[in-house]
């Protein structure tokens, strides 16, 4: 029973860092139309910037959630500028832009291979949540729950963004018809480098709010950017609802997946994706095929 | 045409004459490494340069045919039946990759194609069991040829020639062929295609399988150069340097996956003697000629020699076109 009910606990936990890293992906992919395969890179970035700065560098050593803030805003501002300088250049070829997301994920493997090495850097728990919460037999990590209620929070935050604002509205224009955005005189171009920024940052803290969970290793762009991509495909592009259900199921597939049957745990995680693929390709929520 | 069949005779006779010219076995070794890379970016282009459609789990297929006769020969069975398996193994799992990933095109395509490549090296990583995990499975011995054993370098090097002058022979005939036309249809216009009474989806379906008959018998070559095999051989690491080969190159030519496979094979190993970053570098040029010269050094370099020539037949004879053409 006890085990079940950690498998479960960790499950959500899993599926709110998922949540962290798919909600830019898919709004990314529902506003530009591409999937972008950097995802996985910059939840890596974000999490060696971060890792750097909780062990200390130049003698200078930070507080957890101030180096979570200075990695988030480092990769925003990279994804910013990669959008600027390389994919603007592309302006509606999709594919030349996905291939472009390609190479800079391998340049950004090798440039944390160079500069990191590769051992595994572990990250210390934030002293203050690192005790434990009892329940009656069961304990919890607190920096586990901790993490489901950022995650909340980050959806609610993401939500009043997107439904309550007056750049929401316009992101929200954007994913459902960026022409007719265009001709009421939406500036859609700049929604792009807003919309880049905003996911790369999103990724950098999930990496480093994972630190502590997941360790940050090389290859760990590697496993995030397929469960990104099984989100989104589940919930569907564009949809905050869909990346946050998606999440959800994707955190309990995998972590049940692994538990019982972990030389197909691979396997299992792609096969509901599959279904929706054959059976509703805009996804769980999505607003339209990709 | 004719400066052309020259430069085919020539080239045909620089293959041919390699172990005679290279300076050692070591290079002898990387131009059987070009040439099996050329088979599988050939395999490849079928998709990508010919049907439209960006695959990039292409590696995995490569990984499940090599899988299949590395298996296949552990197992004690012999060479003949393993690369019969082999290729039959392979050219099955294209047709449920392709049922599967048909179902969209575009960036849709593109995606499903990564997951599923994603799912083979999930396969091959994790399933201990069967494909050794991480230590990857070892092969004994290559195959006799004729009484000839592969095992020298100069027998399997042409070997490789062999099969790849065969392969390139069957994509000049596909790309000639009614069907090859019909799939450059489907590409630039599937509506119309469709309107015309042709079967769209038959159509891509029948040019994966091909491709994924190509793939397998460079996966085969491949095992039998490595005698090894690894997860590492399905990674989207690998996917992403075949697709680099033909877009480099240029996709939808017949020319660009051989000179594109020549260039990421030689600047592979030629610069891994210098520098560990190989993939930074791939990744940099990935996004330079994605950028700078999206149509591929073939086409692109056609292109600068037609301007050129056109240039210097201006500046040599004053015609009055010439005169018009400069604003």
């Amino acid at each position: 029973m006890s085990f079940w009910l950690v498998l479960t606990v960790n499950s959500v936990t899993f599926g709110g860092l998922l949540f962290l890293l798919s909600a830019g992906f898919s709004l990314i992919f529902g506003l530009m139309r591409i999937p972008n395969l950097t995802h996985g890179s910059l939840f890596m970035l974000g999490a060696y910037i971060g890792a750097t700065f909780v062990i200390g560098v130049f003698g200078v050593k930070l507080n957890f959630w101030l180096a979570a803030l200075l990695a988030t805003l480092a990769v925003a501002l990279l994804g910013a500028l990669a959008e600027r300088l390389l994919l603007r250049r592309l302006p509606g070829e999709q594919l030349a832009q996905v291939l472009v997301t390609l190479g800079l994920s391998f340049m950004a493997a090798d440039f944390c291979l160079m500069v990191w090495g590769g051992d595994p850097l572990s990250v210390a728990t934030p002293s203050e949540l690192a005790g434990f919460q009892r329940f009656g037999a069961l304990v919890f990590p607190n920096y586990r729950l901790a993490i489901i209620v950022i995650a909340i929070i980050v959806a609610i935050g993401l939500w009043l963004l997107l439904d309550r604002t007056r750049l929401g509205a316009m992101i929200r224009a954007g994913v459902d018809d960026p022409d007719m955005a265009r001709v009421v005189g939406i500036r859609v171009s700049q929604l792009f480098t807003i919309v880049f920024a905003l996911g790369a940052g999103l990724a950098a803290f999930a990496g480093i709010v994972g630190g502590p969970i997941l360790s940050v290793y090389p290859g760990l762009d590697q496993d995030m950017l397929p469960l990104a991509l099984v989100v989104v495909i589940l919930g569907g592009t564009g949809s905050l609802l869909g990346s946050f259900v998606g999440s959800i199921i994707v955190g309990f597939i995998y972590n049940f997946g692994q538990a019982l049957l972990p030389e197909l745990a691979y396997f299992v995680l792609f096969l509901p994706m599959l279904l929706v693929l054959l059976l509703r390709p805009q996804g769980l929520f999505g607003r339209h095929v990709p | 045409m004719t400066i052309r069949f020259l430069a085919l005779v020539v080239a045909f006779a620089a293959l041919a004459t390699v172990p005679y010219w290279m300076p050692g076995v070591y290079y002898i070794n990387v131009a059987s490494q070009i040439l099996f890379y050329a088979i599988f970016a050939l395999g490849l282009n079928v998709l990508v340069g010919y049907a439209g459609l960006v695959s990039l789990g292409h590696a995995g297929l490569f990984g499940v045919a090599a899988y299949a006769a590395g298996y296949m020969l552990q197992l004690g069975f012999g060479h003949p039946l393993a690369i019969l398996v082999a290729l039959v193994i392979g050219v099955a799992s294209m047709a449920i990759y392709a049922a599967l990933s048909l179902r969209s095109t575009g960036i849709g395509f593109i995606m499903i194609t990564l997951a599923l490549g994603e799912i083979l090296w999930g396969l091959a990583y994790r399933w201990i069991s069967l494909t050794g995990g991480d230590n990857g499975l070892s092969l004994k011995s290559r195959p006799e040829l004729f009484g000839f054993s592969m095992s020298d370098v100069n027998t399997f090097y042409y070997a490789s020639l062999v099969i790849f002058m065969l392969s390139l022979a069957a994509m000049t005939v596909f790309v000639r062929s009614p069907l090859g036309a019909a799939l450059m249809g489907t590409r630039d216009q599937p509506r119309r295609m469709n309107a015309l009474g042709y079967h769209v989806w038959a159509i891509r379906f029948y040019a994966c399988l091909f491709s994924g008959l190509l793939t397998s018998i460079s996966a085969i070559l491949f095992v039998y150069y490595t005698q090894f095999i690894s997860p590492q051989t399905l990674a989207l690491t690998a996917s992403a340097e075949v697709l680099l080969m033909v877009i480099s190159g240029g996709a939808g030519t017949l020319l660009g996956p051989i000179v594109g496979a020549t260039l990421v094979v030689v600047v592979k190993t030629v610069v891994s003697g210098f520098i560990e970053r190989w993939n930074f570098l791939l990744g940099a040029i990935f996004v330079a000629i994605v950028i700078l010269m999206p149509e591929g050094l073939v086409p692109g370099t056609a292109r600068l020699w037609r301007l050129a020539w056109r240039q210097r037949e201006r500046g040599a004879s004053v015609t009055p076109g010439s005169a018009e053409a400069k604003p």
